[in-house]
């Protein structure tokens, strides 16, 4: 599957199909993976493909110093693939300009990381070209199994889940990596940078830390494609996905909608329904 | 007795509710004065950091209310709020944000009776539940 690899992106720099691949590679053998950006043919050995290959790489699709590079191909997995189709409903992306490069994928890290168990896109399904063939079906995740964690999590009572909360985000440094690292984090100017007026506070404390991820997180509803690149970037270790989880659960369970699954479907913030029900409004 | 007065902040359109609160009083309505009235343009102008902001500067109760569906003067703002305060309330539970305390409602210019009753029942609502120390003790801890 790596030789494939390695053979399309040569083939895609070498006839002038892309000027720019953005992959996954290796600095030497016993590093970790990075993204790798490859502007010559001869450099597509360096591409690598393993269960360690973790970022989503459309991040990177809308750099500044990306979008010089031209006409560029990407390495998305299934999970990674679906940001694409949000970022193209949204006008980020310009879906001629980008070659499509599918890496059929049967989960990431050792162990598996928690996505993965309950992933049905192991092989990208809008790529323009797929390598590879995923050996895990996509048939047997349910609803129930993607949002398992949340449901446990919302068995506890409010007190204990603030309780909760208060302890994870108190370790919250600020380093706003996991906006960094989201692929539907492309504010130019993101709410906690504006200082006129200061609505969310900066200092790294319990409140600015608490009016940040709510603000976070509800910024992603109905956009995060639970990729989890959020929870694996934070350095204090943070398990973000459970918020992004539960307004997964609300869309997909209230509004039938799963961001970055069908194509022909709106977003669902910005747009509305008569039928949305109210009962919760007096 | 429980004398406790509590402090509800009530973010209201201008349009609809906001003349409804003023009908209320032209009328001779009477209700507590425990709510603060904050007018914005549209509920769909209405911030969930709002909500937020109410809680961190020490509010027991927020109500959030506007123009019933239909009756939008910007003819939509209101179903898009409707819309995220659906996908909110789900994200506050998860928090463990106490959702008794959070309040939504239509009230049209025309129901000065409507906000008299909403009013009242919220403020008795939040002196049985008492002061929301929750989320002001995170706010005081910096």
């Amino acid at each position: 599957m790596l030789d494939e690899l390695r053979q399309t992106c040569r083939r895609l720099l070498k006839d002038g199909t892309v000027q720019a691949v953005i992959g996954y590679g290796r600095p030497s053998p016993d590093d970790r993976v990075v993204p790798v950006f490859l502007t010559k043919p001869e450099e597509a050995d360096r591409l690598a493909w393993d269960d360690q290959c973790f970022a989503n790489l459309t991040k990177y699709l809308s750099r500044k110093e990306v979008l010089t590079l031209g006409k560029r191909a990407v390495c998305v997995k299934g999970c990674d693939e679906r940001a694409l189709l949000v970022l193209e409903k949204e006008s980020q992306i310009d879906r001629s300009q980008i070659v499509v490069i599918g890496l059929a994928c049967d989960g990431v890290g050792q162990p598996r990381l928690a996505k993965c168990s309950s992933c049905d896109v192991h092989a990208p399904r809008r790529a323009d070209i797929v390598i590879g063939r995923a050996t895990m079906p996509d048939d047997v995740a349910t609803a129930a199994g993607r949002y398992a964690e949340i449901e446990e999590f919302l068995t506890k009572t409010p007190e204990e889940r603030m309780a909760y909360w208060k302890k994870e985000l108190s370790r919250c440094i600020k380093c706003y990596a996991c906006r960094q690292v989201c692929p539907m984090c492309y504010c130019r100017q993101c709410i906690v940078d504006k200082n006129r007026p200061v609505s969310i506070s900066t200092s790294a404390t319990l409140k600015g830390n608490f009016a940040w991820q709510i603000a976070r997180a509800f910024h992603l509803t109905g956009r995060c494609v639970g990729c989890d690149e959020c929870t694996r970037a934070c350095p204090a270790g943070i398990d973000l996905r459970l918020l992004n989880l539960s307004l997964a659960k609300a869309a997909e369970e209230t509004l039938g909608f799963r961001a970055g699954i069908d194509p022909d479907k709106e977003p669902i913030i910005g747009t509305y329904s008569q039928q949305d029900h109210e009962e919760f409004i007096q | 007795m429980n004398d406790f007065q509590p402090k509800i902040i009530a973010y209201v359109c201008n349009w609809c509710t906001y003349l409804g609160a003023d009908l209320a009083g032209t009328n001779r309505l009477e209700y507590p004065a425990n709510v603060r009235i904050v007018r914005l343009p549209c509920t769909g102008r209405i911030d969930f950091n709002l909500i937020v902001k109410a809680f961190e500067r020490g509010a027991d109760a927020v109500l959030v209310s506007g123009c019933h569906p239909g009756d939008c003067h910007y003819t939509a703002g209101n179903y898009h709020a409707r819309r995220r305060w659906i996908l909110f309330r789900e994200l506050l539970e998860t928090l463990g944000i106490d959702t008794r305390r959070v309040h939504f409602s239509w009230i049209s210019a025309a129901e000065g009776k409507k906000w008299q009753q909403m009013i009242t029942g919220i403020t008795e609502q939040t002196r049985e539940l008492g002061p929301y120390t929750a989320y002001r003790e995170i706010c005081q801890e910096c």
